[in-house]
């Protein structure tokens, strides 16, 4: 499917997963210092920020490694 | 699979659940544009037939793996059985087990190697070549039709959906998700399509992954939870697979595990799996017959994951929401006369319950992405058998591979269109409209009997194979109406317990009971007939069954590969994983 020099589908994902990373990461810290209004079960564990730093992380290792001037087999 | 239950939803109900911040806003924004983006970026890579409606025929086993489940993942299926988990407790998981995983393995060991070899299109494509033209048409025909249909029942309850959760405009919904979907599968067709099942693959993982996570650290653990559930259901058995099943009473569900075995588990399933071009399409167009084999058991284990984020979430909903909330979800009925919660938003309200800012857009966009994977899913279908079965026998025989293109692309954008029409018409007649999703089932069922004795049994004959569709879904039908009649009414909304009796052995038979039992009957009924009548009249020559029945067909080897390559060696492995996960939670 990725020949013809078609970018691959990973690289759309990583891309994608990088910045809803940055995005809920983001609005995870914006919390610790202002907090929502609407309060949520197990709030103190803080979710949003591992979950977007989990995310980030792994948009980062797709849109690096699946990056189209790579050219590597998918 | 969809739930009938909720598709329940097509009543108007006020407040919101959900209300969404400027961040949840703009990450529902860049998926949309993302997935827009994907389209108009494939269309240059989808000029001839074979690569519009068959993706070139090269992806890979992954790829394949991944948008053959995320095709089925849609949002309604994620709903609807976190709903019936909630209500009927862990039974519900068997849609994901003994109603997917054997099916799955058959089609990947035992049907994938015909598919693949005889080059079709699409599954009436096979019919044409085993049974004859009568066939394929009746398939043909019959599947673009109910596709759009259901796509727009789909639709419309999405949008509802999302109107009850976020409050949003029901016209708003429909048009903008539908208009989007229909300008990235006519522009890149089925690769199009697959490419954004991957990502929305993804995005339904990642955004719905957290609820389990979070509601068992709430619970305190997992036996907890089951010691929770268990303490709020006393005398009910809410916890277990197989060991309420030993009568129809002894579980909510009100089914014996005969109905649960052959119903879901033999008719239901490799109806569904083995035999509806939606599914199948995306394994087909592998770039080799391994790949396929391989891409189809990656979609088993995947799916039998799906418990994880559909299950899971209904059974915390059972130990948490009543415990520490003091809501407790009624039927559909029930809340719309009374304005509580139903079974239908357990989802929702987990998804409330712990996603914050952020979170919370990427929990709403993985709804939205199951919607849309779905939905593209019917549409490219839809756009292949068209084009393929219908158009090009029926309507124009002879012209050139641009012109079937073109027609793909226009069939898909019509087709959505007629989806949309259908989702403004379950608005007025949404008690008929919810009920064809349950002939869908009738009709796919006889399918996979005509399919799999064409392909098993060579002394089938062309009139044998029409013949007994046919009457396979006639029967269908008529159990259907059977079920739903009353000695002075025949009502769409009601069952019939003595008519109920006699097709699920038992009057307690719940609705997806009845529907296991209808199923059964109808393959029995459509393999007799095919059976019958392909006994009396003259089958085709051995010379024009190669390569589309088992025996007569060569299967070829692929090529060297490494051990762990081997299809048989997973499906094995996948196997015996199923097994463990039944007897664990037996």
């Amino acid at each position: 499917m990725e020949e013809h020099h078609q970018i691959p589908i990973w690289f759309f994902i990583g891309i994608l997963l990088t910045v809803y990373g940055v995005l809920i990461l983001g609005s995870g810290i914006y919390g610790l210092f202002r907090p929502p209004e609407r309060e949520v079960a197990l709030g103190y564990l803080h979710a949003d920020i591992w979950w977007g730093a989990l995310l980030l992380v792994l948009g980062l290792v797709y849109a690096s490694k699946f990056r189209p001037d790579r050219g590597q087999p998918r | 699979m969809i739930s009938d239950s909720i598709l329940a939803v097509a009543a108007p109900v006020p407040s919101r659940l959900l209300s969404l911040s400027a961040v949840d806003l703009l990450i529902v924004t860049i998926y949309f544009v993302m997935v827009l983006g994907i389209g108009v970026y494939l269309k240059k890579y989808t000029s001839t037939g074979e690569e519009f409606f068959m993706a070139g025929r090269k992806m890979t086993a992954w790829i394949a793996g991944l948008s053959f489940i995320s095709a089925n993942l849609s949002s309604l299926e994620t709903m609807g059985w976190s709903a019936m988990s909630y209500q009927y407790g862990m039974l519900g998981a068997h849609a994901y087990l003994i109603g997917a995983i054997p099916a799955i393995l058959f089609l990947a060991v035992v049907m994938m190697p015909f598919y693949y070899i005889c080059k079709t299109h699409s599954v009436p494509g096979y019919l044409k070549l085993r049974y004859g033209e009568s066939s394929r048409c009746l398939a043909g025909i019959s599947f673009s039709l109910m596709t759009v249909l259901v796509s727009g029942v789909n639709m419309f309850a999405m949008a509802k959906v999302m109107q009850i959760i976020l409050g949003w405009n029901i016209h708003f919904s429909i048009w903008v998700s539908s208009i989007t979907v229909a300008i990235y599968v006519a522009l890149g067709g089925l690769l199009s399509a697959v490419f954004n099942e991957v990502v929305q693959f993804f995005l339904i993982w990642l955004g719905s992954l957290l609820i389990p996570i979070l509601g068992i650290i709430e619970a305190g653990g997992w036996k907890q939870m089951i010691a929770s559930i268990n303490a709020q259901h006393p005398g009910e058995n809410f916890t277990s697979l197989w060991a309420n099943m030993g009568s129809a009473a002894d579980n909510p569900m009100g089914v014996h595990w005969t109905g649960m075995v052959f119903g879901l588990g033999l008719a239901i399933s490799f109806g569904y799996w083995c035999t509806d071009f939606l599914q199948v399409q995306r394994v087909m167009a592998a770039k080799n017959l391994r790949a396929a084999q391989n891409g189809t058991i990656i979609g088993a284990a995947l799916k039998m994951m799906v418990p994880l984020i559909v299950t899971v979430p209904g059974l915390l909903g059972l130990a948490v929401l009543s415990q520490k909330s003091g809501i407790v979800l009624v039927p559909e009925s029930v809340a719309q006369a009374t304005g509580q919660h139903s079974y239908n938003e357990v989802l929702p309200l987990m998804m409330a319950r712990y996603l914050g800012p952020g979170l919370l857009g990427l929990g709403v966009t993985s709804m939205i992405a199951g919607f849309m994977s779905g939905m593209a899913g019917n549409v490219s279908a839809f756009a292949t058998v068209w084009t393929y079965d219908v158009y090009r026998p029926l309507m124009n025989r002879s012209a050139r591979d641009s012109h079937y293109v073109s027609m793909g692309r226009w069939s898909s954008l019509v087709g959505v269109f007629v989806a949309i029409g259908t989702a403004y018409a379950a608005m007025l007649f949404s008690n008929i409209l919810v009920y064809l999703q349950v002939l869908v089932m009738f009709f796919i069922v006889p399918l996979f009997g005509a399919v799999v004795l064409g392909m098993l049994w060579k002394r089938a004959s062309p009139a044998g194979g029409f013949w007994g569709f046919l009457v396979g879904i006639l029967s269908s039908i008529s159990m259907w109406v059977w079920i739903h009649l009353f000695p002075d009414r025949f009502d769409a909304t009601a069952i019939n317990p003595e008519h109920v009796r006699q097709i699920a052995f038992s009057p307690l038979a719940k609705d997806m009971a009845v529907n296991m039992y209808s199923a059964l009957w109808s393959l029995l009924i459509c393999s007799g007939v095919l059976v019958i009548v392909s006994l009396c009249t003259r089958p085709k020559p051995d010379s024009e069954l190669k390569d589309l029945v088992y025996g007569l067909t060569p299967l070829p080897e692929g090529g060297p590969s490494r051990w762990y390559d081997n299809p048989k060696l997973w499906a094995c492995a996948v196997g015996i994983a199923l097994l463990a996960v039944n007897i664990i939670f037996w």
